[in-house]
């Protein structure tokens, strides 16, 4: 009898043997990656997302431990951590700071891909999983900001359960299991937070995907020669270096924001208290929302509206079916170049025009700017991208 | 704050589409004339920009006017007694400070309300049982709560001091409007004039003028909306340099790695 908790160990020390093994062969192979030695610097950007997300997952897990989800606490709770709990302020402005980093470099990102089309084929899975990533940080950046209860929080969570209700048929139903009631109260704030939670981890394992399948079908990059006259150097030394030495840079960026100008990114009627008596004068979500803010306000009917704004994100889904051409030498020409980051600038235009008429409530002109913008903005997309093939074939 | 400012960048960036539309649709964008309150005249405040910080003298002053004038009417219902600590009180200091103030402390056998000196661990509430009380004690208004006044106040600290020494030397209450000032929106405020000359005897015998009691209140109230905030500067330079020497060692060290490589 002695000896079977004996041979049971033996088992599982050997077990554990073999899973070190197995996890020091993984980082190995992970470590001699072969990665295209002519990736420029917006090929770093994903190691920033990586250390934003991690900062993120670590301020976070913190700051559950002082924060109360019921809307008679909540509030309280937050100035709480800011103003009692050990270092609180510092974990919270690092949580507010990496929201907007993360949603800045995810941006940039996807920016990247479009202007370098790294979404072609045999890389569909990455942008795929890459745009899903982009909808998940979204809802989760929105069901953080209603957690403060502020003001903002409190009527940004309205406008968007008003929102929701506009979908024909599902809509009222939706706004009943996101609100829990008919107004943003505490059920709503269960659920924000549970939904926040939840989907911080769901977003840790989709990046695990998404790197998995770079890993899997290869790095992009951003010259168009034939794969097999490209030089190839290991993900270690080369790469890691580089990337630290980008995410160095955005540290440095990140403490000047956090430290000496937290007013870039802070709503100060976010500081004050929910009030569903009191409507603030102004009502705007954060930066990053701003564009689809602005398009779902220059249309006028409701449902459109969101179909519009909806669709900006949706849109990119489909990127690599709209532009199924092939990346030759021929097609990165001067002129095509020029073409492409001309279009991929009015398309950026756009989406900061749209964002300038969300903030002036579409008012007087910005009503027809933001029209125009949402035009330009879905031209890139449902214009330029398929035409942008044909182009490059007839000037080969 | 951040408001203003995307707001400005914004309007850098698409300053062309406002000036075609200024052109297209002319007098539709002009906004109806409202009694706007008057810009405050910059300060020149210890805690400004990014490297200040704040003159804890001053704020401890500042808690003086705020105890002795402010606290009849308005509240810090985010603050307790033992922050003050960080201000540069000892921790006796502030259980002295804490005893000197009635908090309400639940319903007597007969159900009256009953009083007790504040604990270290005790909010800065307000002295109303209610907002209804506030309300009727201040003419139908609630005095609002001044844990982030400084934050939340368009115009900060420097239209707060505007507005503390902004009344008329013989301010009478206008019925239904309240005191006129031009620094409140609509020109009036609620606020009987606070302030007066040797309202409060400093500990440091510093004369109490008017503008020396809105000096130091508004200190103490920016101190109280960021309370963190010379620490977290500080933590900002000690982290910035820190990021810089090591981002200069990456620099070097990415440099040697890639001359191997030939382009």
């Amino acid at each position: 009898m002695a000896a079977t908790p004996a041979r049971h160990t033996e088992q599982a020390e050997k077990e554990a043997h073999s899973f070190l093994q197995q996890a020091g062969a993984y980082a190995r192979h992970y470590a001699r990656l072969p990665l295209p030695a002519d990736l420029n610097w917006w090929w770093t950007i994903g190691a920033m997302l990586v250390a934003v997300l991690v900062l993120m997952l670590l301020s976070g897990l913190t700051l559950t431990l002082g924060y109360t989800p019921d809307a008679s606490l909540a509030f309280g709770s937050v100035e709480a951590i800011e103003r009692r709990m050990p270092s609180g302020w510092l974990l919270r402005a690092m949580h507010m700071t990496g929201a907007s980093f993360f949603m800045a470099a995810l941006y940039v990102h996807l920016l990247r891909g479009l202007y370098y089309r790294t979404y072609l084929p045999p890389r569909r899975g990455v942008w795929l999983s890459g745009c899903g990533l982009l909808v998940l940080v979204m809802v989760t950046a929105f069901a953080g900001y209603v957690l403060p209860w502020g003001q903002m929080s409190y009527w940004g969570a309205d406008v968007a359960a008003k929102a929701v209700g506009a979908v024909p048929f599902v809509g009222q139903g939706l706004e009943q299991v996101f609100l829990g009631g008919e107004s943003p109260g505490t059920p709503t704030l269960h659920r924000m937070f549970t939904l926040h939670f939840l989907l911080a981890f769901v977003i840790i394992g989709l990046v695990m995907a998404h790197v998995a399948v770079v890993h899997a079908k290869g790095s992009s990059s951003p010259s168009v020669q034939p794969a097999t006259r490209r030089k190839y150097l290991p993900f270690y030394p080369y790469f890691t270096t580089r990337d630290i030495l980008a995410v160095l840079v955005m540290a440095l960026g990140f403490v000047a924001v956090m430290c000496f100008w937290p007013g870039l990114i802070t709503e100060p009627a976010n500081y004050r208290p929910a009030n569903p008596l009191h409507t603030p004068a102004d009502i705007e979500p954060e930066w990053y929302f701003l564009p689809f803010y602005g398009m779902l306000q220059v249309v006028p009917s409701k449902f459109w509206g969101l179909l519009v704004s909806g669709g900006a994100v949706a849109v990119l889904f489909a990127v690599p079916w709209l532009d199924n051409g092939q990346r030759t030498a021929n097609g990165n020409g001067g002129l095509a170049r020029i073409a492409d980051a001309g279009a991929l600038f009015a398309c950026v235009g756009a989406a900061v025009t749209a964002a300038a008429a969300g903030l002036h409530h579409a008012q007087g002109g910005w009503l027809l700017a933001g029209q125009a913008a949402c035009l330009v903005y879905y031209l890139y997309f449902l214009a330029f991208l398929p035409l942008r093939t044909r182009f490059a074939e007839k000037n080969a | 704050m951040r408001g203003q400012k995307t707001r400005s960048a914004l309007r850098f960036c698409t300053g062309g589409m406002l000036l075609l539309s200024a052109i297209v649709l002319g007098p539709d964008i002009v906004q109806p004339v409202q009694a706007q309150p008057v810009k405050a005249p910059e300060q020149n405040w210890s805690f400004k920009g990014p490297l200040g910080h704040f003159d804890l003298p001053s704020v401890q002053r500042g808690y003086a006017v705020f105890a002795g004038i402010c606290a009849s009417c308005h509240s810090l219902s985010e603050v307790r007694f033992s922050d003050l600590t960080d201000m540069g009180l000892t921790l006796e200091e502030v259980g002295a400070v804490a005893a000197t103030w009635q908090v309400a402390d639940g319903l007597d056998a007969e159900g009256r309300l009953k009083h007790r000196n504040a604990r270290p661990d005790d909010a800065l509430s307000s002295s109303y049982s209610g907002p209804e009380a506030a309300r009727a004690a201040n003419g139908g208004v609630v005095p609002p709560d001044l844990s982030r006044i400084v934050q939340v106040y368009p115009g900060g600290a420097d239209r707060l001091f505007a507005l503390l020494t902004g009344y008329k030397p013989d301010a009478a209450r206008v019925p239904g409007k309240g005191f006129a000032n031009s620094f409140a929106i609509g020109h009036y405020t609620a606020m009987p004039p606070p302030l007066r000359e040797g309202a409060v005897k400093y500990a440091d015998n510093t004369p109490a003028t008017v503008t020396q009691e809105a000096r130091d209140v508004t200190t103490f109230l920016a101190w109280v909306s960021a309370p963190h905030q010379d620490t977290r500067r500080r933590v900002g330079i000690g982290a910035g340099l820190y990021l810089c020497f090591l981002a200069v060692l990456f620099v070097i060290l990415n440099r040697r790695l890639w001359s191997h490589v030939r382009k």
